[in-house]
């Protein structure tokens, strides 16, 4: 699978459970690994560069999440 | 000019001979309008009785999930310089050894940016700069990372990891803990800045049993230096210490921990094969004793401060392991345990509660570890090691 395929399948995944439930970084790893029938650190590597995209952010509420930035 | 705050209560901290925290902070007050709220917010809370303080949230910089800590006032109309008042953790350089130059173009960069007020060295052993706004932070990290300073962990992450001094000033370290804190910290940079964990975890490494940087009590895994042979004794400095006044007997003998050495006041003689290798006769006669043999390290699980099942301290779970660069086998042995615990664990879990939760067995197993029984933590009270059936038909 392509890594823009995988980014899209993190932001869909990260953008769905808005409101619902925060994600780990490892649940976003786990459930994308499964679905995708990929490997954990292809995973990784497509959400590290969502992340210094600044397309998705850590947030820290008692635990640390990756979730979609706040609108300015 | 920052506003100026009566602080009655305050004032009574700064009475008697000892440095004083509320002097530190009038200091970074007369300068700081940051400073200056924190001072009136703190004055609020001890006539209050209550903090008023929050945080967590959305801050950070670009690419890390790590090393900021936003904080909150929950009095931002009264306190509005301290409305955001985050923390930076910088990555410290194991050890702690730093030039004063560095020093001062910290604090430079501080004062420009944030509060001018530090705590050197947090709890976790990052370099703590307290206090500053969000929109400073991105310049904050260009200032510090421009100068090859990085920012330390925070949040569901790696933390810093730190360790004693070691070779570096003291005779009695079994394992180079400095460049094993400089390897850990640059192998593990994505653990660090992109929290993935369940929950926090620290390294601590400790040259020897002494554990001045005191890994036992607060490492999810404490590395503590220690060696596999005798202990070499030289008796006319064991005469020395005698004639000297040290009472050998009460000083020594009798504190020995696992009761392996006896003195008939002109001996003094080590059944090396009890020694529990606590350092406490080394430590008292450095002159006389010492180590000889292979150096190594036992690796310990799971101190914590209170949280879900109250203060622990760690538990030996390879009871000696060779500690040389590049440290793969012990790098292996983390990644299996990290596995165990990302397959396990749940939010907020720490390694230790997650092992105490499964059981000491499943974890053995998981990380391929054999039960041996230097990992028995209290003898005939904590059975932590479940024998199955299929054991005892081996």
């Amino acid at each position: 699978m392509e890594k823009e395929e995988v980014k899209q399948k993190i932001y869909e995944l990260v953008e769905k459970s808005v409101g619902k439930k925060k994600l780990k970084s490892s649940d976003i790893q786990k459930t994308v690994s499964a679905d995708a029938g990929i490997t954990r650190d292809e995973v990784k590597d497509a959400l590290r560069d969502l992340i210094d995209e600044g397309k998705l952010i850590y947030t820290y509420f008692g635990g640390s999440f990756v979730e979609i930035p706040p609108k300015e | 000019m920052p506003k100026k705050y009566e602080t009655p209560l305050l004032d009574e901290l700064e009475k008697g001979p000892f440095p004083s925290f509320v002097t530190e902070i009038k200091k970074a007050a007369a300068k700081s309008s940051m400073a200056g709220d924190e001072l009136g917010q703190l004055e609020k809370s001890y006539r209050d009785r209550r903090g008023y303080w929050k945080h967590g949230g959305i801050v950070g910089v670009r690419g890390y999930g790590s090393g900021v800590i936003g904080r909150y006032s929950s009095l931002p109309e009264e306190f509005p310089e301290v409305a955001n008042f985050h923390t930076v953790r910088i990555n410290s350089p194991s050890a702690f050894f730093y030039t004063s130059d560095s020093l001062r173009q910290m604090c430079d960069i501080w004062d420009k940016y944030g509060s001018g007020l530090t705590n050197m060295h947090g709890s976790t052993g990052d370099i703590i700069l307290l206090g500053t706004t969000t929109d400073k932070l991105e310049p904050i990290f260009a200032e510090f990372s421009s100068r090859g300073w990085d920012l330390g962990g925070s949040g569901s992450a790696l933390r810093t990891p730190s360790c004693c001094v070691g070779p570096a000033r003291c005779e009695w370290a079994n394992i180079d803990t400095l460049d094993l804190t400089y390897n850990l910290t640059q192998e593990f940079q994505d653990e660090m800045h992109r929290p993935a964990f369940p929950y926090k975890f620290k390294f601590k490494v400790a040259g020897c049993a002494v554990d001045c940087i005191a890994s036992i009590a607060r490492a999810d895994c404490s590395i503590i230096g220690t060696w596999r042979g005798k202990i070499a004794v030289n008796q006319a400095e064991v005469a020395n210490y005698a004639k000297s006044g040290m009472n050998i007997q009460s000083e020594i003998v009798d504190m020995c921990p696992t009761k392996c050495m006896s003195y008939d006041g002109k001996e003094l003689k080590i059944k090396d094969e009890d020694c529990s290798r606590c350092m406490h006769c080394i430590a008292k006669m450095t002159k006389a004793l010492k180590p000889t043999g292979e150096k190594g390290a036992t690796i310990l699980m799971g101190s914590k401060a209170p949280f879900v099942i109250g203060a622990t301290l760690s538990w030996v779970i390879v009871p000696f392991i060779k500690l040389e660069p590049p440290y793969d086998e012990f790098k292996d042995l983390v990644r299996k345990m990290w596995e165990f615990w990302d397959e396990h664990g749940k939010n907020r879990e720490r390694i230790g509660e997650l092992i105490i939760r499964r059981g000491m067995r499943e974890f053995l197993e998981f990380i391929g570890v054999d039960p041996v029984p230097q990992q028995v933590k209290e003898p005939r009270r904590d059975p932590f090691f479940f024998w199955k059936e299929e054991d005892f038909q081996k």
